[in-house]
């Protein structure tokens, strides 16, 4: 299958969060940025579709700038075949959406992939646009996925539980944690993704619907209350008449 | 203002979340609003929505649409909208409204927020960003506006109001998702939705002891979670791991039972209203993140706190 795997670059997972003092963007001296966790278990799941009916292109897609080629080389590394960076920084989630269909619009993809959500704004919502923008059918948060000809079997999580839907390709899927586990780069393919051929191509237009007004830190807490662990007694008078919880 | 909201159902009954995206609606409309209702649904429930805040319900009941297929979803929901000329659509953010909005902002060209958590201001809604590590106001920039609200945001009460419920079709266009096979979770009450979740870690030693989780679960009504290790070693299913990497949750009340507190736990639970950390360790990180903290065993601790609670709920 020709796929394409859409990757989104994110602080680490053990950053701490600050923001600059006009509270506008994300303070990120020190912040090390990674490939977004879901991303990873993008690319390693088109990877392993492929190598099971012994075809097809894994191409991956960035919009962002040119930070995020160190983290485009790692999806190479992977085993990804290409990539391609649209140059722009990527500021809402619609444009980047945008962005990603335009390109995949004339490339006739039999599958696209996307995370679950991005780590950092969370949105879960640019795998909903693409599939919208491009007018195909998209299954969210899958946990197992087959091809079979041109039918997919997807696993995905429902509210109180999971589904096994099928689709007929071209679809797009969203990544969720159990889908597989992320393949971690060999020497060889450190060494392969070097030459491997990386497309940057400018954005087109840039309609931006939503903007960051400001960041706000969570009001730090009132400070722990310990409770004696012989006297659960009190415990459940304070979350009852205090918190009003129970 | 005119507002539409898509109220859920799972098998023909409305969840919690359905009445708090209604009321939430209606607060932004300073009035009564439109729901939308997809799939069979019996006519006297669905006019229950009339009591947080609809005046209308466009029913669309064909019994296709009892099955979730987004694209689907989008198409129908993004009809009604255009039908009453919505300036704001609300949706629930759980699996289905996330894999809904998205694609209603794309037909409608609207701006998009997923996962707010307050009444907007003029046009800037707040949400949680970083996992939980931060929140930001976004402003949105379009003239319509379709918003997807975090369940357990908004507090509401049951009205004495009636809906009128309008029975609508529609022919969806395009290729569709077709439902094989459903596997319901063991847990009685939906993780993402629960007011109430006891959540275990590494501290309880091995899925045999989660008795303990279970009873004190069911004595609150309350949901069942866990760590990432823990799922990761199938203690418990993956359905229930919270964290960074897992499901966020915003309960009224979430209890770490044996739970260290790492960074990367916290981003799915810290927006919890009040948390109780129970661990052996008094400096486990948790007691930073909890409201009230207790020193001492689980195994000790957890049976002693669910004969307190039932004593609690019999007096
Ligand atoms: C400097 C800066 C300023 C920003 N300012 C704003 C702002 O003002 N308003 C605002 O709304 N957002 C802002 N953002 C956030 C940015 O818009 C989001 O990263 C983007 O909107 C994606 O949305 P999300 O994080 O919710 O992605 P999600 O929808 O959660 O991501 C899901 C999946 O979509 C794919 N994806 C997401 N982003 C990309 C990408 N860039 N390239 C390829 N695939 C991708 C990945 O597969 C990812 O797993 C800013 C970001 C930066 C870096
Ligand atoms: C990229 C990445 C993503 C991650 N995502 C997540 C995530 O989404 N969710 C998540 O949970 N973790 C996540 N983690 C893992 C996280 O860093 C921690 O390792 C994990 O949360 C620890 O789980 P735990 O608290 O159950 O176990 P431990 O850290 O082993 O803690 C067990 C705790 O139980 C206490 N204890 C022991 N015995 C008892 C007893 N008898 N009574 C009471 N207390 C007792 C101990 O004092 C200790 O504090 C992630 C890590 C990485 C690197």
């Amino acid at each position: 299958m020709k796929i394409l795997v859409c990757v989104s670059q994110v602080p680490d997972t053990t950053t701490k969060i600050t923001f600059t003092p006009d509270n506008k963007s994300l303070n990120t001296a020190g912040v090390q940025f990674i490939i977004n966790p879901y991303d990873e278990l993008g690319i390693t799941k088109a990877l392993e579709l492929n190598e099971q009916t012994g075809g097809g292109t894994v191409t991956v897609i960035t919009v962002g700038g040119a930070d995020t080629e160190p983290n485009i080389r790692k999806a190479l590394a992977m085993g990804a075949d290409d990539a391609v960076r649209i140059d722009a920084e990527p500021t809402d989630a619609f444009f980047v959406a945008q962005q990603i269909a335009n390109y995949a619009a004339s490339q006739n993809f039999d599958l696209i992939f996307t995370g679950r959500e991005s780590i950092d704004y969370n949105g879960g919502q640019v795998g909903g646009m693409i599939a919208e923008l491009l007018n195909l059918p998209h299954v969210n948060v899958i946990t197992a996925i087959t091809v079979s000809g041109n039918t997919g079997s997807v696993e995905r999580d429902i509210d109180g539980g999971r589904e096994v839907v099928e689709v007929a390709t071209p679809f797009l899927v969203s990544a969720q944690k159990d889908l597989c586990e992320p393949r971690i780069p060999n020497m060889r393919g450190i060494m392969t993704a070097r030459t491997k051929p990386l497309q940057v191509i400018a954005a087109n237009g840039s309609d931006k619907r939503t903007e960051v007004a400001q960041f706000q830190a969570p009001a730090p807490k009132a400070g722990v209350k310990f409770i004696d662990p012989n006297n659960m007694d009190e415990l459940v008078s304070l979350l009852h008449n205090e918190a009003k919880v129970l | 203002m005119s507002v539409l909201v898509f109220a859920e159902n799972s098998e023909g009954r409305f969840k919690k979340a359905a009445f708090e995206g209604v009321a939430f609606a209606s607060a932004i409309a300073g009035g009564s609003v439109t729901a939308v209702v997809m799939g069979n649904m019996d006519a006297t429930q669905v006019a229950e929505l009339g009591k947080f805040g609809a005046s209308k319900v466009l029913h669309y009941s064909d019994a296709s649409f009892n099955a979730m297929d987004a694209g689907v979803f989008a198409q129908v929901i993004s009809d009604a909208a255009s039908k009453v000329g919505a300036q704001w659509v609300i949706v629930s953010n759980t699996y289905t409204g996330k894999a809904v909005a998205p694609r209603v902002a794309v037909r409608l060209n609207a701006a998009f927020a997923p996962g707010i958590i307050a009444l907007p201001e003029g046009n800037t809604v707040k949400r949680s960003v970083f996992s939980n590590k931060g929140f930001a106001d976004f402003s949105l920039n379009q003239s319509v506006k379709v918003v997807s609200l975090t369940p357990n945001s908004y507090s509401f009460a049951e009205g004495s109001g009636t809906a009128t419920v309008e029975s609508c079709s529609f022919s969806p266009a395009g290729n569709r998702v077709t439902v094989k096979e459903v596997k319901k979770a063991a847990g009685k009450v939906p993780l993402t939705e629960a007011e109430v979740v006891v959540s275990g870690g590494r501290g309880l030693k091995g899925p045999e002891n989660w008795h303990l989780i279970e009873n004190l679960a069911d004595t609150l009504n309350a949901a069942t979670a866990c760590s990432k290790p823990v799922s990761d070693v199938h203690w418990r299913p993956h359905s229930e791991h919270v964290g960074q990497t897992g499901i966020t949750i915003k309960p009224n009340l979430y209890i770490a039972c044996g739970i260290s507190g790492a960074i990367q736990h916290l981003a799915g639970v810290s927006s919890s209203k009040v948390i109780v950390a129970i661990n052996t360790d008094k400096e486990a990180p948790f007691f930073k993140a909890a409201d009230y903290g207790v020193v001492g065993d689980v195994f000790d601790v957890l049976p002693r706190l669910n004969e307190a609670i039932k004593a609690f709920k019999n007096s």
